[in-house]
């Protein structure tokens, strides 16, 4: 059985604007995440109330900055920062601000162009 | 083997296992595996430990900290990779963050196949293991690591 | 005199089976702030997708985390199954229910024998411990698997189970009940597991919900969120309701576990009752198109898999949106101002996976 999704695109400009409309209805914020889609980055923003499922997204290039919401819901750090870590997508005004040292990884921002090891011996020290 | 003259103290790591060989490990310790019985304790403490246990490939972030468990652990001392990722890096080997089996950062004694390995197999995979803290401690602290393929 | 140290805890602790490193600022024995930083158990599985086909991808998507493996390889197919137009058949829905309550019911064991032994209660560890054997058992013989399940598939289940197993089954819960409700009786009343718990790691509803905790987290504090009531698989032909309690502290959490062992009991009488016969699987008639946000109850709470496909045998993406990672932010609010001894039982009350949450 499928749920119903409503996904609204919007402009990184209103973002905050609507995500604030989110929070005054009383959404709560389901997960944040980001998408590599061919040379752009399309980041998806989940909100449920009663298990009404409502999705924003924006598209961004990968070097703009973008505004953080975790000044509305405060527990979007762990999203943003994950987002940061993985994507290289900057957040601008994030609450709490690891700096790129929430998700430690040897290679920076892996998901933005992913790489695999190959079938090989294995790599040793 | 026919018996154990010591009580052999294991060391559990996970290097970036599922959990599902963590778990089936911690099995082994409850009352239907019960490895207390052959006097295995689990031990949090690197210098109290004579098995190194680890579950899981290893990945960029705890390579050190597995190199640092095991040249911490006093000699003789035997390494038992639990489950396939553990032997071989598994289905994540092509992963970006994992460097392969455990044996890529140190030397590995005895191999446990599965996915997730059965309590049973880890059971054998550590009795085998206690046989080569044997030989080892027989040939003295200059013993080269023997290989035994464990767990069938 | 007091001063302000910063204690690194983890990411090799005895109460935590798997690493996380947490930094707690103290002072004197006070928690004032917690930080959580991941990555001991980051693979980047998530990537894996471009290199896997999507029937494939459902072993990798079990292996996020093998203690709720069923679930995560079920929230994967339901997404994709949106994306191939492909309705599974009746049966299949049933059985995926029964397996995930199952894998809830061994989720939880599994927590209570471990949230016993944080509190130095070891015999009471053991005795979860031996009861989620035969749950164990139960999933070995219908799945052949003990842990990694593996059962499920895009377009419905790998095997069936024959009718007189799920009678055997439904018979079996009654004797599995009566040992639940000993160890319920302990985790509920007794008074030493209630003065380690009880006003300890206390969360608001308010921050609860603002937080976005899910799961037994946030069913503890009266936020009575349980995605099983959108009626995936074949939750939607069942009664049940999800357990709430309202206290917000630890005590509350454990409450939570210890009834959902009998919601699940109950779920799955029901639905070995109502389990209709026929076809197991269909095949998906296209390659995945679009995209879908897939939800599902997971012991641990809320979990996401948002799958995208272009029409090629390989997704785009899969996210893996984990309950760990949601109730971290509400883990930090329950640590500020707690004593430093309380750390390992309020960082286990959330129940962490992080074998999941890093992926």
């Amino acid at each position: 059985m499928a749920e119903e999704q409503v996904t609204t695109i919007v402009d990184p400009l209103h973002l905050l604007g609507k995500v604030e409309e989110f929070k005054r209805s009383g959404y709560r914020l389901v997960q944040v995440h980001c998408t590599k889609v061919g040379d752009t980055f399309e980041i998806n923003y989940s909100f449920d109330l009663n298990y009404q499922f409502r999705n924003l997204r924006i598209v961004t290039d990968g070097t703009t900055e973008i505004p953080s919401i975790s000044g509305i819901y405060w527990g979007a750090f762990i999203y943003e920062n994950e987002m940061h870590d993985l994507f290289g997508i900057r957040v601008a005004g994030m609450n709490i601000d690891f700096g790129g040292n929430l998700i430690q990884t040897a290679k920076k921002n892996p998901f933005a162009n992913p790489s695999f090891r190959g079938e090989g011996p294995c790599p040793g020290e | 083997m026919t018996y154990l003259s010591r009580s052999p103290w294991i060391l559990h790591y996970d290097a970036s296992s599922c959990n599902g060989c963590d778990i089936e490990v911690l099995a082994c310790l409850s009352p239907l595996y019960d490895v207390e019985r052959f006097g295995i304790i689990n031990t949090g403490n690197p210098k109290h430990a004579d098995v190194l246990v680890i579950t899981g490939g290893i990945n960029e972030q705890n390579r050190e900290v597995v190199r640092n468990i095991y040249d911490q652990m006093p000699d003789p001392k035997v390494v038992v990779a639990v489950g396939i990722c553990a032997c071989t890096g598994g289905v994540f080997r092509e992963c970006y963050n994992v460097v392969g089996g455990i044996d890529c950062v140190i030397p590995v004694d005895v191999y446990v196949p599965g996915c997730a390995a059965r309590p049973e197999s880890i059971i054998d995979g550590i009795v085998r293991a206690l046989s080569v803290l044997e030989e080892k401690r027989a040939k003295g602290r200059d013993a080269t690591a023997t290989v035994a393929r464990g767990g069938e | 005199m007091s001063r302000r140290i910063v204690v690194p805890f983890g990411p090799q602790h005895p109460v935590l089976p798997e690493p996380i490193h947490l930094d707690l600022v103290l002072k004197d024995e006070h928690v004032e702030e917690a930080l959580p930083s991941i990555g001991y158990v980051h693979r980047g599985l998530e990537t894996l997708v471009v290199k896997r086909e999507y029937p494939e991808y459902v072993y990798i998507a079990e292996r996020t985390c093998g203690i709720c493996s069923f679930i995560h390889g079920m929230t994967y197919c339901q997404g994709v199954e949106q994306l191939v137009d492909c309705t599974v058949p009746e049966r299949a829905l049933f059985l995926r229910t029964i397996w995930s309550e199952y894998s809830r019911l061994h989720s939880h064991l599994l927590w209570l024998g471990l949230f016993a032994d944080a509190l130095g209660f070891e015999n009471l560890f053991m005795a979860s411990w031996r009861l989620r054997e035969s749950v164990l058992d139960v999933l070995e013989e219908t799945t052949g698997g003990r842990v990694i399940q593996g059962s499920c598939k895009v377009g419905g289940v790998r095997r069936d189970i024959p009718g007189e197993t799920l009678d055997r089954m439904r018979s079996d819960l009654t004797a599995f009940e009566r040992r639940a409700r000993d160890l319920a009786e302990v985790f509920l009343h007794d008074e030493s597991i209630a003065s380690r718990t009880r006003g300890v790691g206390v969360l608001s509803r308010e921050d609860a919900y603002e937080l976005g905790a899910a799961g037994p987290t946030a069913r503890g504090s009266g936020v009575g969120i349980d995605l099983r009531k959108t009626g995936y698989a074949a939750y939607g032909r069942l009664s049940f309701k999800p357990v709430v309690e309202t206290a917000g502290d630890c005590h509350a959490r454990c409450a939570v576990r210890v009834r959902e062992l009998f919601t699940s009991i109950e779920i799955i009488r029901e639905a070995i009752a109502k389990i209709p016969d026929g076809p197991i699987e269909e095949k998906p008639k296209k390659n995945p198109e679009g995209d879908y946000f897939s939800r599902a109850e997971q012991p641990r709470g809320e979990l996401v898999h948002y799958v995208k496909g272009d029409g090629s045998r390989h997704l785009v993406r899969s996210r893996i949106r984990t309950p760990t990672l949601t109730n971290l932010p509400a883990l930090v609010r329950m640590l500020k101002g707690c004593n430093l001894a309380d750390v390992p039982v309020i960082v286990l009350s959330i129940d962490p996976c992080i074998g999941c949450a890093e992926r």
